[in-house]
């Protein structure tokens, strides 16, 4: 009895400390000006939404969210696609080095950003991408797959390879047989390594910052980063944007939370 | 089998050209780039090639020097921090019946939240005039407020506690996952030996939660010694360089400055001392499979 009275006390804790620093900057977002600024802070305020309004109309940060969603939409889109290609053939097809391939990825995704950041840019810059969203998603996906693959790799394995063996008899192509039978009976786990992908380049912000320097393109952490404003921080508005931003994360967290911690599991401890 | 292996090349391919052209090849370029001087604000000098000055500037430059012992510092508290903290709260979400699903999705809400975010919201958190933890210090008080990410003594603390908040619920998920592979019946049997919580703890959940607490460690480490975004966002670096991590210092070379021969020396720098935790990583990895293997 003792022991689940202080269980459920160190539980109500926990929640405490992962809970409330943000929402302490939810309740900033629904502050008026005068609340904002009062002192003592005022607890409970009066659900204003004056700053979302300015941050929308004076901040432009539609703008930001919509960059967002292009960009990490198109990356998540595209990094599933060839993580799954690769992925297949690294569990399905026949190949010696598919080991070699597997720590390669891993390696690259411990990369300190820093340290290919510059011929990144270069690169960029040569084609004319910089500014561009085509720029930003094929840094996304070069950055993403590691992560997508490693997770991919994980849930087609789990795939019986027999009913993929029926198929191929059936006449199939390789190709057919991983639209048609694997993706369907791997979902979940496409699903997940999606999630973690899309979590990830909505989130970025050394290489958004690096590439897209024209505000017409910044995604929202960029955006979020460098709210103007030099003596006086419009607090209010960067409380508003930070909480839209984060807001369908959370959701999404909360929705696919045993997925995601598969997922982050198979990324990180399974090996 | 031939032609299976055609097809597996072609699938890989996409996949290679990706990772070959922004991952592979811009890591060389960084080595080369960094036996080079190349400062983009004067072209007139051109690419030159410098041997290994960039490299004996960067060991002279207190400003780098200073900085390799605040990432050093970074990593050496808030790892140790976290792993403790993350300990805790994944022996609370082993043992809670009620609930564990939904405690276990609020704490993934720190490490779900960008890191842009969690850092201006520790920002305002540490606000000089309107911020929490003044309120909480020091009451209406006014007079007594800090602004600890402007004081050269207190913002290297302030932000890493805000980094240790962000990153706990990870070590904890994984130090979670842990936990949850140690058998039952290992409990039990020291149950019926008449061992005290404590003494299972101690020498059943301790010497078994070791692997996991090894990759917690390499995993935060490496990521934790590319911290840059929260740097950015509350300090720039400041006050006085205090806060000045390497990885924010190579950007300000690089990017701010354009000192691309020397900001690609500092880049060659951080990605060596993540490589030691890397390689580390990977021999766990490989011995722990093995290790599977056998079982």
């Amino acid at each position: 009895m003792k022991r689940s009275v202080a269980l459920a006390l160190l539980s109500i804790g926990i929640a405490l400390y992962c809970l409330v620093p943000f929402l302490w900057f939810v309740l900033t977002s629904l502050k008026s000006a005068a609340e904002l600024t009062a002192i003592p802070p005022k607890l409970i305020p009066s659900f204003h939404l004056g700053f979302y309004q300015s941050a929308l109309e004076k901040y432009g940060l539609l703008h930001y969210i919509v960059n967002s969603v292009i960009v990490a939409g198109t990356a998540t889109l595209i990094t599933i696609v060839i993580g799954s290609l690769a992925a297949y053939a690294m569990t399905r097809l026949y190949l010696g080095w598919t080991n070699i391939y597997l720590l390669i990825l891993l390696a690259i995704s411990m990369f300190p950003q820093i340290a290919t950041a510059g011929p990144v840019w270069n690169i960029l810059d040569r084609l004319n991408w910089l500014n561009t969203y085509q720029g930003l998603v094929a840094a996304y996906i070069a950055l993403t797959l590691p992560l997508a693959i490693w997770i991919l790799t994980t849930f087609f394995r789990e795939v019986p390879r027999e009913i993929e063996e029926a198929a191929l008899i059936d006449g199939c192509s390789r190709f057919q047989s991983l639209y048609k039978v694997i993706l369907p009976l791997a979902a979940p786990g496409i699903l997940t390594a999606a999630l973690l992908v899309f979590i990830y380049a909505w989130n970025e912000f050394f290489f958004a910052l690096i590439i897209m320097t024209d505000p017409s393109v910044q995604t929202l952490p960029v955006g979020i980063a460098l709210f103007p404003g030099e003596y006086t921080m419009p607090w209010g508005e960067i409380a508003a944007a930070s909480t839209l931003a984060t807001i369908p994360l959370i959701v999404l967290t909360l929705v696919f939370q045993r997925g995601i911690v598969r997922g982050l599991c198979a990324g990180a401890v399974k090996g | 089998m031939k032609g299976s292996h055609r097809t597996a090349l072609l699938f890989l391919l996409p996949s290679f050209i990706f990772v070959a052209v922004f991952s592979l090849f811009p890591i060389l370029e960084s080595f080369r780039l960094s036996f080079y001087r190349l400062i983009l604000t004067l072209p007139w000098l051109g690419q030159k090639m410098v041997g290994w000055q960039n490299y004996i500037d960067l060991a002279e430059d207190p400003v780098a020097v200073e900085s390799l012992v605040t990432t050093l510092i970074f990593v050496g508290v808030t790892i140790p921090l976290e792993l403790l903290l993350g300990l805790g709260i994944a022996l609370v979400l082993n043992d809670v019946f009620h609930g564990r699903g939904l405690l276990r999705a609020v704490v993934l809400i720190p490490w779900a939240i960008p890191t842009v975010v969690s850092s201006q919201m520790w920002r305002f958190i540490f606000n000089d005039r309107y911020g929490l933890i003044n309120f909480i210090f020091f009451g209406g008080d006014v007079s007594r407020y800090l602004a600890p990410l402007a004081d050269p003594h207190l913002a290297l603390v302030a932000i890493m506690a805000a980094e240790i908040w962000k990153t706990t619920p990870f070590a904890a998920l994984i130090l979670l996952a842990g936990l949850q592979g140690i058998p039952d019946d290992l409990y039990e049997a020291a149950s019926i030996d008449g061992a005290t919580p404590w003494q299972k703890f101690r020498h059943v959940t301790v010497p078994l939660i070791r692997p996991a607490l090894l990759l917690a460690l390499l995993f935060r480490t490496i990521d934790s010694l590319r911290v840059f975004d929260l740097v950015f966002v509350t300090t720039q670096g400041g006050p006085a360089d205090k806060t000045n991590v390497l990885q924010f210092y190579g950007y300000k070379k690089t990017f701010a400055e354009g000192m691309v021969g020397y900001g690609s020396a500092i880049a060659v720098a951080v990605f060596s001392m993540s490589l030691v935790f890397s390689l580390a990583y990977l021999r766990f990895l490989k011995s722990s499979r093995q290790e599977g293997m056998a079982k």
